[in-house]
């Protein structure tokens, strides 16, 4: 019983944070753009937006959603609803920090572990092409089609050096659990350099990256919702809550597969510091941060710096102070620790994702398909084969 | 518990069985195939064959069936025409020799079937670890075959779909 109230209480949190993640994300991305082509981005809804995504849930929960006379009616409700759940699903096995105990309770900071988590995410990643490609077909529209099709010629394709790039890590931790596989992580070589996947995995790393781009239906290899060539490609059809849920399984998609890199190459919620020096780094950052902001505040250059900055400076000082006082918890320590350390990888290869959609163009689908059969897929077997050679050689 | 969910997905591949094969629409059928796969893999899960049912999902339901509801959207096949009319007598009449057969089957089954302890939940050793063991001891020959089998058909396909030049 007591087993079932605490996993009530984790899938409750991680969905609520989740969710938030996601609405939030779009407004990262949306700014993040706007900054990287001059521009401001959201700015009315809130102070600096900060109320759009809010605003475009009323909208998107509000709006008529329309069934087109055409569609194929059970596939076409059917295919939003398995691309959302599928998307969301896979967050259950993720882990993202060590075994901690409030109280009586002792429990993992993480919904549950498999000992074949990490094929528990590659098979929903492989079912989840069926939201994308059903919706193509069930809107009985040529463009949807098309795109219906793309992305599931894509994601079968980039599928494989997704699996080998995948299976590399795998050979060298022995394990198919995230959480003994972050365990297999820890610890520094020569005493600073964290024992990350990544560093003698980094070929291995590339193409996971690349190879998720795919699977996320990201730009450059967003040819499922080419806008110029297929309107709005599979997804032309829909709207309303219909059309929220792709968005949602997108970036989803995107949360789930920046958190498995960091789990199998970026050593989970392991600080890539040594102990005592890692503990004061999210301080610091904060620090900062609140300190800048309090510094313009001071010396405001628009009229409303002087309320915005202070208090956003107020509320960074704060999260400091909270990190401060945690070293003397030890718990509340541990617990913080792994929320920034799992939260800053995530974040940074999130950054990445929406860096690259404001700066590549989209691939051709002829060059999509060449770079993954004559590009990826021999990389990512080579280094399967150079990382068995080395696990046979060091392996008694 | 264990019981319950046996029934449940037990009933769920029988029903998406016989939805596969009553559909007229492609698209209908190749998606209660993958009804049955993804119900195959949660028990093949109880009886404690974990990688098998992972493998079950990976390489049947995301990868095979993929590449058939592509290549039934690619050919844009619509639902499939009745061409024949069936007769109330032959209905009927099908319906008996059903039951006669199910029952023959059943019973030939209750009669050779030795009498076994049955399986148990979980009884099953099916971790990565003892599926590897396996392949890489035991049936090292076959899976070394299966795969050269898989690669001649691989290669069968691509001559066979080569353009002439």
């Amino acid at each position: 019983m007591n087993f079932l109230i605490i996993s009530l209480i984790k899938a409750a949190l991680v969905a609520f944070v989740l969710l938030t993640t996601l609405a939030y994300l779009q407004w990262i991305e949306r700014k993040v753009i706007a900054h990287v082509q001059l521009r401001v981005g959201p700015y009315r809804v809130g102070p600096h937006g900060l109320l759009q995504p809010l605003a475009d849930v009323v909208k998107l929960i509000t709006k008529e959603g329309l069934i087109p006379s055409h569609v194929n009616h059970l596939f076409y409700l059917l295919a939003p609803f398995a691309a959302v759940t599928l998307a969301l699903i896979s967050i259950s096995v993720l882990p993202f920090g060590p075994e901690i105990k409030i109280g009586p309770v002792t429990t993992w900071m993480q919904l549950t572990d498999l000992r074949i988590g990490i094929l528990f995410v590659l098979a929903v990643s492989s079912i989840g092409v069926y939201g994308v490609a059903l919706a193509g077909w069930a809107s009985n529209n040529k463009y949807s089609l098309l795109g219906g099709l793309r992305s599931s010629a894509q994601m079968i394709s980039y599928e494989l050096p997704l699996a080998l790039a995948i299976a590399a890590p795998l050979l060298l931790a022995n394990t198919l659990s995230f959480r003994d596989m972050v365990n297999y992580q820890s610890g520094y070589w020569l005493g600073f350099i964290p024992r990350w996947n990544v560093f003698p995995e980094i070929l291995g790393f590339i193409v996971f990256m690349i190879a998720g781009f795919a699977e996320t239906n990201r730009v450059p290899f967003d040819l499922p919702e080419a806008e110029n060539e297929l309107v709005a490609g599979f997804h032309t059809e829909y709207s309303s809550m219909n059309f929220a849920a792709f968005f949602m399984a997108e970036y989803a998609n995107m949360v789930t597969v920046t958190a498995v890199a960091t789990l199998l190459f970026l050593g989970g919620w392991q600080p890539p510091f040594p102990e005592p020096y890692s503990d004061f780094v999210p301080i610091l950052v904060f620090a900062m941060a609140g300190l800048v902001a309090l510094y313009h505040g001071l010396n405001p250059a628009r009229r409303m710096d002087k309320f915005t900055l202070p208090a956003t400076a107020l509320v960074f000082l704060g999260i400091a102070a909270i990190f401060g006082l945690s070293l003397f918890v030890p718990m509340a320590k541990i617990i913080l620790m792994a929320l920034f350390w799992f939260c800053g990888k995530v974040l940074l290869l999130l950054f990445v994702f929406i860096w690259v959609r404001a700066t590549l163009p989209r691939f051709r689908y002829d060059q999509l398909m060449r770079f993954a059969w004559t590009g990826l897929f021999p990389l990512s077997m080579l280094n399967l084969l150079a990382t068995s050679l080395v696990v046979a050689l060091t392996t008694p | 518990m264990t019981a319950l969910i046996f029934i449940i997905f037990a009933g769920l591949a029988v029903f998406c069985g016989i939805n596969l094969v009553v559909q007229t629409h492609p698209i209908a059928s190749a998606l209660s195939l993958i009804g049955v796969m993804g119900s195959l893999a949660v028990l093949y899960l109880q009886l404690g064959g974990e990688f098998i049912a992972a493998a079950q999902v990976i390489v049947y339901a995301g990868a095979i069936m993929v590449l058939f509801v592509f290549v039934i959207m690619l050919l844009n096949a619509g639902a499939e025409a009745t061409t024949f009319q069936v007769s109330r007598f032959v209905k009927y009449l099908g319906a008996i020799l059903l039951a006669a057969f199910l029952g023959l089957i059943s019973l030939v089954i209750q009669a050779e079937l030795p009498a076994t302890e049955g399986v148990l939940f979980g009884s099953f050793q099916g971790t990565a670890l003892d599926v590897g063991r396996k392949l890489f001891t035991t049936y090292l020959l076959p899976f070394e075959v299966t795969s050269v089998l898989i690669l001649i058909a691989i290669v069968g396909a691509i001559v066979l779909a080569r353009k002439e030049v």
